[in-house]
């Protein structure tokens, strides 16, 4: 299985996930100019503050030539995760539903939380942002759910932002593209409290199989 | 090459929170500012454009988000 790092300007955690990836094949980083994602799997979008966040977080970096290609590639099936700007990204680039607003408290939050994933299990990873509120109207919240369209959730009491259902997760409706605003590549070394974030690689790569 | 110069004018869709709007309200009596409702914070982006027919598709494509954001274009050409 081989991996894929975006690494757009401003990007600040291409190299915690590249090591993720890296514990589960072979990893390479994709320059934002870049448009050749041959041989590549599955693809991260990782955190940071892509192209400053100016004007709303993700909305330039949508356009750089390495998110044309991963458009393309998301389209003919190929998998593809977003992680915190990764995902405000993908939502920008309309490759997942949704919107991430302004936290509810506006602080930037940085802590590690409870997650539940789809089938059930309860996964101790970080989350810091500023910009994670997730928003779609109340109809299409209710047509995510209905389709299992929800990857994963804040557990209860964790929501650092205000939320809408206490989404923190979503993936589109082919199954292929997933983003979340918790971070699962800083939970992959016991050294820093976690290796629950593997499993959110894992199921990318399962998704792939 | 003549331009036109507009305004645009990008705030969050009624019904969503707008926690910069609810945090500028809370701060006014503190500042003797009795009786302000209602307040949304948004932004303005100035432009001078080639083509000021386009500035719609511009809008929808990257200075506003539909989804959570509407928007007001304001030629200052005094075109409508």
């Amino acid at each position: 299985m081989r991996w894929g790092v975006l690494q757009l300007p401003g990007s600040c955690d291409e190299r915690d996930a590249l090591h993720a990836c890296s514990l589960l094949g072979e990893a390479r980083l994709v320059w934002h100019e870049e448009r050749d994602l041959d041989g590549i799997d599955a693809v991260v979008v990782p955190g940071g503050f892509s192209y400053g966040d100016y004007l709303r977080a993700g909305a330039i970096a949508r356009f750089s030539p390495a998110m044309e290609a991963v458009a393309e590639f998301a389209a003919s099936g190929g998998p593809v995760l977003g992680i915190c700007n990764g995902f405000q990204v993908l939502c920008e680039a309309g490759l997942l539903p949704g919107a991430l607003l302004l936290n509810e408290d506006l602080r930037f939050h940085c802590r590690q939380l409870e997650l539940i994933a789809e089938d059930g299990a309860t996964l101790s990873i970080p989350a810091k942002h500023g910009e994670g509120r997730y928003y779609a109207p109340d109809g299409a919240l209710d047509e995510l759910e209905a389709k299992g369209q929800v990857a994963y959730r804040y557990a209860p009491g964790e929501n650092p932002n205000g939320s809408a259902r206490d989404i923190a997760g979503v993936r589109n409706e082919a199954g292929n593209v997933v983003g979340l605003m918790p971070h699962p590549e800083h939970a992959v070394d016991p050294l820093t409290g976690s290796t629950d974030g593997l499993k959110v690689f894992e199921a990318v790569a399962e998704a792939l199989a | 090459m003549a331009t036109t110069r507009a305004r645009v004018l990008i705030r969050p869709k009624e019904g969503i929170l707008d926690p910069q709007g609810k945090a500028v309200e809370r701060a006014l009596p503190a500042l003797g500012f009795e009786g302000i409702e209602h307040v949304r914070v948004g932004r303005m982006v100035e432009l001078e454009a080639e083509d000021p027919e386009r500035l719609g598709e511009l809008c929808e494509k990257l200075l506003a988000n539909p989804l959570i954001e509407d928007y007001e274009i304001e030629r200052l050409d005094g075109a409508p």
